[in-house]
């Protein structure tokens, strides 16, 4: 496929591989967060991890939406389904989190509830527009790729007066989550995770632009290179960072060029701005509440709010004890470092996010690193 | 959630629909977030919609700055240097 194919040669991989090995200093350790969960899934995908020095450690990110939503948001897209007896539309990587009492949409589904997995958020309308006489929820989740279809939808909606359709939103924002990370007192204070720059998102970029990333640059001290997903990408902007830091400077750089630009799509950046707005917090899981983190529907557009035609039932629902995906979405521990890792928890059977969607660190792990350290060993 | 891909462009079809080829597969995609967009265009698609175009020219620019580290490689170990 051309735009993938060229950029995953094994040869050329190699060679950028014995640059930055050439590149980095003996006596430096290098630890670069990959923010996003794409990264995380390419990066054990592409055995990256095997192809670097010793002294290059990659961080895995919050980066993955399904992974960050808390337990009270779960409980109420179930509750929703449930009690208010919607037709609930969702995303299929959502469909087997866990949420209070281990249950998931799956389950609820099992159980009877009106759950379908959509592709896009168009079918959720499609469903609305083929079941007038039933109230239909799209159970919006995502980073700044998903957020402008979720807009256009509600727009779509309002225009043709779909009067059955709402949509929960849960769309979070990149650079909060950034910069509580680098905010968070395991990076500032205790030194527990060295940071020394970031793999920026490929296509949370191509909408948001490479500008938002200036900050963190400038404010914190770290470099950021804006990487594609392809493993040519990835490794190329592990060693534009180590080139970075050899020479002492924390600039925002794109390898991404081909489809990220300065200030990212315009377009989708605009109808964003005109359908949602920030929320002063939003909980994250591992992160907490994170203020400014999050999007809600504009009153102008509140009539298509599920959270206001619904009164939902603030859940208290916490993670399972044993779990570390609050720890691993925040870099400070390592799926290896679960003990439910591969045992109690695994991709079929999840007990904590991390598992469950691709991008999560656990399943990452699971399904491309674990069979590769037994053969090591 | 953001595993997205690049698509051709074969064809724009009315509200701001288009129809892509996906390897060899074929689908119906929004266009909708696109400005501009034109027939042979590559796009990246992200559960059904175009996020972005991809620029033909700095794709080329970046294999390029690849073939370079490569040939480079390859001249220093030809001359029996290691860099």
């Amino acid at each position: 496929m051309k735009y993938v194919d060229e950029y995953r040669d094994g040869k050329m991989a190699r060679h950028i591989a014995e640059k930055i090995r050439q590149s980095v200093k003996g006596d430096k350790s290098y630890h670069f967060m990959e923010f996003c969960g794409g990264h995380t899934h390419a990066i054990f995908r592409y055995g990256i991890p095997d192809l670097l020095p010793e002294n290059v450690k990659m961080i895995h990110g919050p980066g993955c939406p399904v992974c960050i939503l808390p337990i009270p948001r779960i409980d109420a897209a179930i509750e929703l389904a449930e009690k208010h007896q919607v037709i609930l539309c969702s995303y299929g990587d959502m469909m087997r989190v866990p949420g209070s009492r281990r249950r998931s949409l799956l389950k609820a589904k099992a159980d009877g509830a009106d759950i379908r997995m959509v592709y896009s958020c168009a079918d959720a309308l499609a469903i609305a527009r083929g079941n007038p006489d039933k109230q239909v929820v799209f159970f919006a989740i995502g980073f700044e790729t998903t957020t402008p279809p979720t807009a256009l939808i509600i727009q779509q909606a309002q225009k043709q007066q779909v009067k059955n359709f709402s949509v929960f939103c849960n769309h979070v924002l990149t650079p909060s989550a950034i910069s509580t990370i680098l905010e968070s007192p395991e990076v500032r204070d205790m030194g527990l995770v060295p940071l020394d720059g970031f793999i920026g998102p490929a296509h949370v970029s191509t909408v948001i632009g490479s500008q938002p990333y200036e900050y963190f640059a400038e404010e914190y001290q770290k470099p950021v290179v804006i990487a594609g997903f392809e493993p040519l990408d990835v490794l190329q902007a592990i060693l534009m960072l180590v080139e970075q830091v050899n020479r002492g400077k924390a600039e925002v750089e794109n390898e991404f060029t081909r489809a990220v630009t300065e200030q990212g799509n315009l377009k989708a950046k605009n109808l964003v701005a005109d359908i949602f707005e920030m929320r002063a917090e939003f909980e994250w899981r591992g992160l907490g509440l994170v203020p400014y983190s999050g999007l809600r529907i504009k009153p102008e557009y509140g009539d298509y709010d599920a959270e206001k035609r619904f009164v939902l039932t603030a859940s208290k629902g916490t993670d399972h004890k044993a779990c570390e995906c609050p720890k691993i979405l925040r870099g400070v521990k390592t799926p290896k470092d679960c003990k439910l890792f591969g045992s109690k928890c695994t991709p079929e059977n999840p007990i904590g996010s991390c598992m469950v969607s691709s991008e999560g660190a656990c399943a990452a792990y699971y399904s491309y690193g674990r069979h590769q350290q037994k053969h090591k060993s | 959630m953001c595993l997205a891909i690049p698509v051709k462009v074969e064809q724009l079809l009315s509200d701001d629909m288009a129809l892509v080829n996906i390897g060899g597969v074929k689908k119906e995609i929004s266009v909708a977030l696109i400005e501009d967009l034109a027939i042979g265009d590559y796009v990246i698609m992200h559960v059904g919609y175009a996020l972005n175009k991809i620029d033909p020219q700095e794709a080329e620019h970046t294999l390029e700055l690849f073939r370079e580290m490569g040939v480079l490689e390859q001249v220093l170990s030809d001359h029996g240097v290691t860099p």
